[in-house]
C-alpha cells in the first residue's frame, strides 16, 4: 500500500525534460500551475492537459507512474469534487434535498477542479521525477539565494528538504516492515472499527518515530565525518548552467500561459 | 613505517545525566597503529570498541589522555576538518550515512563540503566509484541498491576524500553473506593497492582472521593485541570474555581437547583441512 506513494521519487534518465536546468524547471512549474487556474473554460483546461501530455511524453517516463502519483490523493480529490458538486448553489437546479443542491454550475466546477488538481499533481510529479532531489535543492537554494541577505537560512532549508526527500523511500520501507511486524503480533491495521484502527496506528507511529530520530542522529554524525559545515564555501558536483533550450522551454511555457489567458477572455466575451 | 594513529592512556566517560554517575567507557587505552596496517578491533557489546573508533576522527574527544592521528591531536578544534579528511569513518547502517538520492552526488558530498573545484571533484568521484566497483550505478538512487552495494557507495564517499586511514564500525553487520564478501573485498583492496590504513571493528571472527593484527577489547581496555593466529590460539581467554573464535579454530581446538593431534594456531579453512587430513595419514 505505502509503496504506491511516488511523490518525491526520482527516475534517472536523459530525456529533454531531464536535461533542462532545474531552476528553469521550477519556474516553469509555477507558471504551469498558474496556467491551470487561468481560464474557466473547457478549452483552457484542454490546452493545459495537452501541455501536460506533451511534457510527459518528452520525459519518457511511463504514464502509469503519473497515475500512481495521483492515486494516494484520490480520497482528497473525491471529497473536493463531492463538496463542490452539492454545495455550489448557482446555476440551473437539477435536484434539491434540504440544503443539498445539484446544479449545473456545481457539476461543472467539480469536474474542472478534479481535472485541474489531477493535472497539478501530475505536473509537479514530473518535476520531482525528472530532477534529482539534490539538484532540485541546488536550484531552490540558488533561486532563493537573494533571501540570504535577509538572513533567511536558505542553504539549511534546502539541505533539510533534500534529506527529507532522500529518506522518504527508506522510511516507507521501514513503515511496511513495522506494519508487518505489528500485524504478526495481532494488531488490526486493515480491519476493525475506525477507532481500533486509529489506536493501532500508534503501534506503528511510535517505533517509526523512534527509529527516525535514531537515523537522524546517525546521519548527523556521518555528515560531520564528511566535513559538513554549512553552506559556506561549498562547491557542487552538479553544475547548473542554463542552455538556449532552457530559455526556449521557458518562452514556450509563457506563450502557453498567455494563450490560455487570452483564450479565457475571448471565450468569456463570446458566450 | 611511521605511526599513523597514536592513542595514549585514553579515558572517556559519557557525560552523566543529572543525578547519575558518569559512565566510564574507556579506561586507559594505549594503542599504536602503523601506516598501512590492517587492524581488526574485536569486543562484545559495551566493550568500548565503537567509542574508541569515534575518538580516531574527533567525533568524541578524550576525557583524559591523547589521540593523535597523522600528527594531529584530535582535540585540536582548528584542525578538525583536516583530521576528518585523513581519517574517514564508515558506519554500520548504510542507509543512515547516505545523504543524497543519487549515488555519485553522495560520493561527492564530502568533496562539496571541502570546496573541491569541479574538475577535480568529478575525477575523484569517478575514481572512487571505480575503486568500489560501483561506477555503473553512479546515476542510481540508493533505494534501488542492495545493502552491500549501499555500503560500498558509503565507502566510496570516504575514499573520495583520499584519507590515509579508514575506520569501519561493523560495516558488514547488517549485510547478507554476499554483501559481506563484496565489502570485505573492497576493504582489503584499499589496504593492499592504495596503502590505506584500515581499522575494522567487527564481530565476525572470520573477518578478523583476515586482518594483519587483532586487538581485543573488554570493559574499556585492550586485553589482547597480536596477530590473528596468536590471538585466536588463546581459545580459552577469548571465550572467557564472551567472544568466539573462527569456526575452524574452534573445530581444531575441540579436536585437540578430544585427544587428536591438531595444531593450535589454525585460522583458515585450508589449514584446518590439512590438519584433519594429517590425522588420517
Amino acid at each position: 500500500m505505502l509503496r504506491d506513494i511516488t511523490i518525491g521519487q526520482y527516475f534517472p534518465g536523459n530525456s529533454l525534460i531531464h536535461r533542462l536546468d532545474p531552476r528553469f524547471k521550477i519556474i516553469i512549474t509555477f507558471i504551469y500551475i498558474m496556467m491551470l487556474f487561468a481560464g474557466d473554460h473547457i478549452a483552457c483546461l484542454s490546452v493545459g492537459a495537452a501541455f501536460t501530455a506533451a511534457a510527459i511524453i518528452l520525459s519518457r517516463i511511463p504514464f502509469k507512474m503519473f497515475v500512481k502519483s495521483v492515486k494516494p490523493l484520490m480520497p482528497f480529490l473525491i471529497l473536493t469534487a463531492v463538496l463542490n458538486l452539492f454545495f455550489i448553489g448557482s446555476g440551473e437546479v437539477y435536484f434539491q434535498w434540504k440544503f443539498i443542491k445539484l446544479t449545473s454550475d456545481g457539476i461543472e466546477v467539480s469536474i474542472f477542479m478534479l481535472i485541474r488538481i489531477t493535472l497539478l499533481i501530475m505536473g509537479s510529479s514530473l518535476l520531482t521525477y525528472t530532477t534529482s532531489p539534490i539538484t532540485l535543492t541546488d536550484a531552490i537554494e540558488r533561486l532563493l539565494s537573494p533571501l540570504k541577505k535577509l538572513k533567511v537560512p536558505v542553504h539549511e532549508l534546502a539541505m533539510m528538504m533534500s534529506i527529507a526527500l532522500r529518506f522518504i523511500p527508506t522510511l516507507i520501507e521501514e513503515t511496511d516492515k513495522i506494519m508487518a511486524a505489528q500485524k504478526a503480533r495481532g494488531a488490526e491495521i486493515d480491519s476493525g472499527s475506525f477507532m481500533t484502527r486509529a489506536r493501532n496506528m500508534i503501534a506503528i507511529l511510535v517505533p517509526l518515530f523512534i527509529s527516525a530520530f535514531r537515523r537522524a542522529d546517525e546521519l548527523a554524525t556521518a555528515m560531520e565525518c564528511r566535513c559538513y559545515r554549512g553552506g559556506e564555501g561549498r562547491t557542487r558536483l552538479r553544475q547548473l548552467c542554463s542552455a538556449p533550450r532552457d530559455y526556449a522551454a521557458l518562452a514556450i511555457t509563457i506563450v502557453f500561459y498567455g494563450g490560455v489567458i487570452a483564450l479565457g477572455i475571448v471565450l468569456k466575451h463570446a458566450s | 613505517m611511521s605511526n599513523i594513529i597514536e592513542i595514549k592512556n585514553l579515558y572517556f566517560s559519557y557525560p552523566s545525566d543529572e543525578g547519575s554517575e558518569p559512565v566510564e567507557v574507556l579506561k586507559g587505552v594505549d594503542l599504536t597503529i602503523k601506516e598501512g596496517e590492517f587492524t581488526a578491533i574485536l569486543g562484545h557489546n559495551g566493550s568500548g570498541k565503537s567509542t574508541l573508533a569515534k575518538h580516531i576522527n574527533g567525533i568524541l574527544v578524550p576525557t583524559s589522555g591523547t589521540v593523535t592521528v597523522d600528527g594531529i591531536n584530535t582535540a585540536d578544534e582548528e584542525k578538525i576538518y583536516d583530521l576528518r579528511c585523513r581519517a574517514g569513518m564508515v558506519f554500520q547502517n548504510p542507509d543512515n550515512q547516505i545523504v543524497s538520492s543519487v549515488v555519485e552526488e553522495d560520493v561527492a558530498f564530502a568533496l562539496e563540503n571541502l570546496g573541491v573545484p569541479y574538475e577535480e571533484m568529478r575525477r575523484r568521484v569517478d575514481e572512487a566509484l571505480k575503486d568500489v566497483n560501483m561506477y555503473d550505478y553512479r546515476l542510481h538512487s540508493p533505494a534501488q541498491l542492495s545493502g552491500g552495494q549501499k555500503q560500498r557507495v558509503a565507502i566510496a564517499g570516504i575514499i573520495a576524500m583520499k584519507p590515509k586511514c579508514i575506520i569501519l564500525d561493523e560495516p558488514t553487520a547488517m549485510l547478507d553473506p554476499q554483501g559481506r564478501r563484496e565489502v570485505m573485498a573492497v576493504i582489503k583492496r584499499m589496504n593492499r593497492d592504495h596503502g590505506i590504513t584500515i581499522v575494522l571493528i567487527t564481530h565476525y571472527m572470520d573477518e578478523a582472521a583476515q586482518c594483519g593484527r587483532v586487538v581485543v577489547m573488554d570493559k574499556g581496555r585492550v586485553i589482547l593485541d597480536d596477530t590473528p593466529r596468536a590471538v585466536f590460539s588463546q581459545v580459552d581467554k577469548v571465550k572467557a570474555i564472551g567472544l568466539d573464535v573462527p569456526q575452524v579454530t574452534e573445530l581444531a581446538w575441540e579436536l585437540k581437547k578430544a585427544g587428536f593431534d591438531m595444531p593450535e594456531d589454525i585460522i583458515t579453512e585450508e589449514e584446518c583441512v590439512s590438519g584433519i587430513m594429517n590425522l588420517f595419514n
